[in-house]
């Protein structure tokens, strides 16, 4: 099998001019334990794991910072700007995000609204220009939407993301004709994030020929993250393998796989 | 003696005393200033200047770090 996958050579994944071993990121949050999450994350084989910015707990009666727990030696940390509604804020909390010291790189989400998490693109686009401008790599969480993902690319972004479907509902690619014509048309990365519930979703993500997917939820509320972040490890690779290799085109008939001729008489 | 001064962090009142930088807040709750990130009155303080940046009475302070998220 090893041979099977050598014949096709893929690159690695590149984003912002620097490349990455996995074509999965991960988040890091709703783990029931730290423990649990450590464990899921290096089953799933990730590079990049999503970090949020928020206030220190200055009555220590929650859990300490996540670098308590996560090796930013090993892990390639992604500040994402999760929870922020306006460009103001999005900018706010990526400035901070960029002071801890770690990379220029931010998730940047602005979201529209509180049911279902969808992105607000006009402030999406508005904060993707002003951090730009300020030199961060900018990973912009938006709608699987075609025009909003070039105008995101011309802001500057180094990879657009769109959702497969909204964050946390685990529905898996809702629509795949958008993501395909989004990584057709596009230059920079396309990271599909968010959605993404099983193994399959994973894999038939990655089919569509996208450059990497990113899932928190998906890991973080299966039954058994770890087996569930093997899963997802296969499921990226078999997909991505299978966009590589090139599908068979599909038919409503049958075609026979034996041969018709020599029959007996 | 020393005043006190009143100063908000992470949106509660403190008293601290009257010739704090925010370096020795930052030691007066333990916390370690290589894993903060510090924003006084809404602009960052750099880590090199939390040593020689003084607080005011009613400075609102904001001390954030890295938690698990999407």
């Amino acid at each position: 099998m090893a041979t099977t996958a050598e014949t096709l050579t893929d690159t690695p994944l590149s984003v912002g001019g620097r490349e990455f071993r996995s074509r999965l990121m991960v988040g890091t949050g709703k783990y029931r334990d730290n423990s649990t999450m450590i464990d899921a994350i290096d089953a799933s084989g990730a590079e990049i794991v999503t970090v949020a910015v928020r206030r220190i707990d200055l009555d220590r009666t929650k859990e300490e910072g996540i670098l308590h727990h996560l090796d930013p030696q090993q892990y390639f940390l992604l500040a994402n700007t999760a929870g922020c509604y306006s460009a103001d804020d999005a900018v706010r909390y990526a400035r901070l995000a960029r002071e801890a010291g770690f990379n220029e790189f931010i998730k940047l989400e602005v979201i529209g609204d509180e049911e279902t998490l969808l992105p607000d693109v006009a402030g999406l686009l508005e904060a993707t220009r002003t951090l730009v401008s300020e030199g961060f790599k900018v990973m912009a969480y938006t709608n699987d939407d075609l025009v909003t993902a070039l105008r995101l690319e011309d802001a500057g972004c180094s990879a657009v993301m769109p959702l497969a479907s909204p964050i946390g509902s685990g529905l898996g690619l809702v629509n795949p004709y958008n993501i395909r014509i989004i990584k057709r048309r596009l230059s920079a990365p396309v990271v599909v994030d968010a959605g993404v519930g099983t193994a399959s979703d994973a894999c038939i993500t990655m089919e569509q020929g996208v450059d990497g997917i990113l899932m928190n939820t998906a890991l973080a509320a299966a039954e058994n993250p770890v087996a569930m972040g093997t899963a997802m490890n296969r499921a990226v690779e078999a997909g991505r393998l299978a966009f590589l290799a090139g599908r068979m085109s599909q038919r409503e008939i049958a075609m026979p796989s034996s041969p018709t001729t020599g029959m007996l008489g | 003696m020393n005043e006190e001064m009143t100063v908000v962090v992470n949106g509660e009142e403190r008293q601290v005393d009257g010739t704090s930088t925010v370096l020795d807040l930052l030691y007066s709750l333990n916390l370690d200033p290589r894993a903060v990130v510090v924003e006084l009155n809404r602009e960052i303080v750099r880590r090199p200047s939390l040593g020689s940046t003084a607080l005011h009475d009613g400075d609102q302070v904001e001390l954030v770090h890295f938690v698990g998220g999407g």
